[in-house]
């Protein structure tokens, strides 16, 4: 028994497309279901046949958050704004977390589903998107630690993190993806990103600042600090959750113009190299 | 009817050599080289002034390429390897560009190239037919609607629920093609995937292709089975060397193709302009399938020995030169090789070979090959030092299995070799 739904289908014209791309959104929402299914499937294929499980997604925002504790407040004694420097450190590794996730599954996404993609057609962007997304997962189960973590301290944030907070979840997510897009795209013509990405990783994190505050820079320095879009998420993380830092001012709106401009260009990028992916891959 | 593909002057250039620069990578000091070079390169490349260009080769995989296919029409393609089949599938399919050119599709197309794509070893069979489903663009109520039917057509309903990797290979097939085949596009395409599975499972497909035809779907079917593309399509392209030669009701179009030598009817000539520049010193000539009467035949009989025949040019002396065949199935799977000096006495007189016309002449016994259709390869090389031709899909064959072993029952045996075993039957104890 099978019906043919009675539908007009839509047509399709398949030509060489030259110069820049349309973004091409409305097979982005033809697809959107995908999006989900790829999330799903990440997050339920990454913790099996593991003895932890979803622990996991605990045990690691937290032992970095000790050995950071241990180094930085114990041993060398940066300075927090008075904030107790668990809360401080965990505050900066929820938006830095999510930003690794992205940046190593994001960049290795595409070369990582090459039999998806030298087989079928389906928005390219997907396999970024959903790896980024997927990331959101880990997110909030690290953001009911630092709930834990402030009951515990007994530390009462600002009540206007209920707008603030979201806002920044999304730079941090436009800078994530941005990053993802540029970096899953060379990928597949240069596998060099692939070597690059752990050091690049690490590299960042000491741009970022997450283990110490943003405030131990110097002031004729801020500017060009905040040209890392990642030390204006970390930065605003901090500023809504904490009430430390100035808040949105010049440097802030430095950060939010850089992840923009990564994003879109990002985007453009993608969608130009998108039609040799299938050939290069 | 309206027109359900219509394409237009598609061409599709690819670059080649890339290979080449991926096999200077087995030296040490290439790689070296390489690494200290890399930055200037990737400088180069970025602001588009590649070096590599230069040396870059293009070839047109699909030149010129037109034709209109109404809605509920079924297409054959034919043509041998290399003619441009699967890259003609792969624009339609959306998943790669034309060079050149335009194509309109209206509806959906689902392709039985991508069987199993996104299938996770880890997710169960039931999470993979979802995941699947979504991949091949189904909507998530969909396939909840054609669940039961596709868990039934596979025939796993019992193991649904056990993560895929613990499935056999037919099992994990049988799944992927369910899906796939409950797609319901308004334009199916397909290509060679009836080779997958049991024949059984392969009876089953083939009348889903049917049932699919009847419904008034459109569907592209790419085959080297003459006998399927006759049976299924009611009309035929031919395709070489990325050229359209001819678009024509089936039966004259497998004949066309069939004639045209271009089937590699037991036969296969080396032209010149075939035949890379770059090592003078080897021309291929020609490979022949023979029987035993010396007659160059395109199908043989599984119960007589047949005779490979490789004629070729050396223009100028070498020195530890093999000539080798490989055979292997149509899906690509080898089952052996043999080089012309493997004899020991035959390396001593050839491993030195003057300047002349040779032809290295392999007898394969009987009861060796099974039902089928399969491919000769042809490499000349000097082992270790340098390779001078290679022709991996140089020449098909049929073999026909009438009064091979066991014959009288009728049914079709697995695997790609059938040879007459040496059975005893003894009675131990009554």
């Amino acid at each position: 028994m099978t019906e043919i739904t009675k539908h007009e289908p839509h047509t399709v014209y398949i030509k060489p497309s030259k110069g820049i791309a349309a973004l091409n959104l409305r097979d982005l929402w033809i697809y959107r279901e995908l999006v989900f299914f790829m999330v799903w499937r990440d997050i339920k294929v990454k913790y099996k046949q593991t003895l932890l499980g979803m622990a996991w997604a605990v045990i690691q925002p937290v032992m970095t958050m000790l050995v950071f504790t241990f180094l930085f407040d114990r041993v060398a004694k940066l300075p927090t704004e008075g904030i107790p420097y668990p809360i401080f450190a965990f505050t900066a590794l929820l938006p830095w977390g999510l930003f690794v996730t992205a940046l190593n599954q994001g960049s290795r996404s595409l070369v990582a589903h090459n039999n998806m993609v030298t087989k079928i057609y389906f928005p390219r962007l997907i396999l970024p998107m959903s790896s980024v997304f997927a990331g959101l997962v880990d997110f909030a189960i690290a953001f009911v630690i630092l709930v834990g973590l402030m009951f515990y301290y007994q530390f009462v944030p600002a009540w206007n993190l209920i707008w603030t907070l979201p806002l920044f979840l999304l730079l941090a997510i436009i800078t994530a993806l941005g990053v993802a897009l540029w970096l899953s795209a060379i990928n597949v013509q240069y596998r060099d990103v692939n070597q690059a990405l752990p050091f690049l990783t690490q590299f960042w994190l000491f741009a970022t600042p997450v283990a110490y505050s943003a405030s131990v820079i110097s002031e004729q320095w801020q500017i060009a600090y905040s040209l890392n879009p990642m030390a204006g998420v970390v930065n605003g993380f901090r500023w809504a959750l904490l009430g430390t830092g100035n808040g949105p001012d010049i440097t802030l709106w430095v950060s939010v113009g850089i992840s923009i401009l990564i994003f879109i260009s990002g985007l453009f990028y993608f969608r130009s190299m998108e039609k040799t992916f299938a050939d290069t891959i | 009817m309206a027109t359900a593909i219509s394409v237009k002057n598609i061409g599709k250039q690819y670059k080649i050599g890339a290979a080449e620069t991926k096999f200077r990578y087995n030296m040490l000091r290439d790689v070296i080289v390489d690494t200290v070079s890399a930055p200037i390169r990737i400088a180069k490349a970025m602001i588009g002034k590649s070096d590599r260009k230069q040396n870059q080769n293009f070839v047109w995989a699909l030149k010129d390429v037109s034709f209109d296919l109404e809605e509920g029409k079924v297409l054959g393609i034919v043509g041998r390897n290399g003619a441009g089949k699967s890259t003609l599938l792969k624009i339609l399919s959306r998943v790669t560009e034309p060079t050149t050119g335009t194509v309109t599709v209206r509806g959906r197309v689902g392709s039985l190239l991508e069987v199993g794509t996104g299938f996770h070893p880890e997710l169960s069979g039931r999470e993979n037919i979802y995941m699947n489903g979504a991949i091949l663009g189904m909507r998530r109520a969909e396939i909840d609607s054609k669940f039961d039917e596709i868990v039934d057509f596979s025939e796993v309903s019992q193991f649904i629920d056990t993560p895929v990797k613990r499935y056999s290979s037919g099992m994990y097939l049988r799944l992927a093609f369910a899906v796939a085949a409950h797609l319901e596009p308004e334009i199916l395409v397909v290509d060679e995937v009836l080779a997958v599975g049991d024949a059984e499972f392969q009876k089953k497909c083939l009348g889903k292709m049917g049932d699919v035809a009847q419904q008034g779907r459109t569907v592209l079917f790419v085959s080297h089975n003459m006998s399927a593309i006759l049976r299924l399509t009611q009309e035929a392209i031919v395709l070489n060397k990325g050229q359209m030669l001819m678009r024509a009701p089936t039966q004259q179009a497998v004949d066309f193709y069939l004639s045209s030598g271009q089937s590699q009817a037991g036969e296969k000539n080396w032209d010149e302009q075939d035949v890379s520049q770059a090592n003078a010193e080897f021309t291929p000539l020609s490979l022949k399938v023979k029987e035993r009467s010396g007659k160059v035949v395109d199908t043989i009989r599984s119960t007589e020995p047949v005779t490979l025949e490789f004629e070729y040019q050396l223009n100028s002396s070498i020195t530890g030169l093999r000539v080798g065949l490989y055979v292997s199935t149509m899906r690509g799977e080898y089952i052996f090789t043999s080089f012309d000096t493997d004899d020991a006495s035959l390396y001593e007189n050839f491993d030195t070979r003057s300047a002349g016309r040779y032809v290295s002449r392999a007898e394969i016994p009987a009861d060796i090959f099974n039902e089928g259709r399969y491919m000769v390869g042809v490499n000349a090389s000097s082992f270790g030092v340098k390779r001078y031709f290679m022709d991996e899909n140089a020449l098909a064959f049929n073999v026909d299995i009438s009064g091979a072993p066991g014959t009288q029952w009728g049914e079709p045996r697995v695997g790609p070799i059938r040879p007459r075993l040496n059975w005893q039957i003894e009675k131990l104890e009554n």
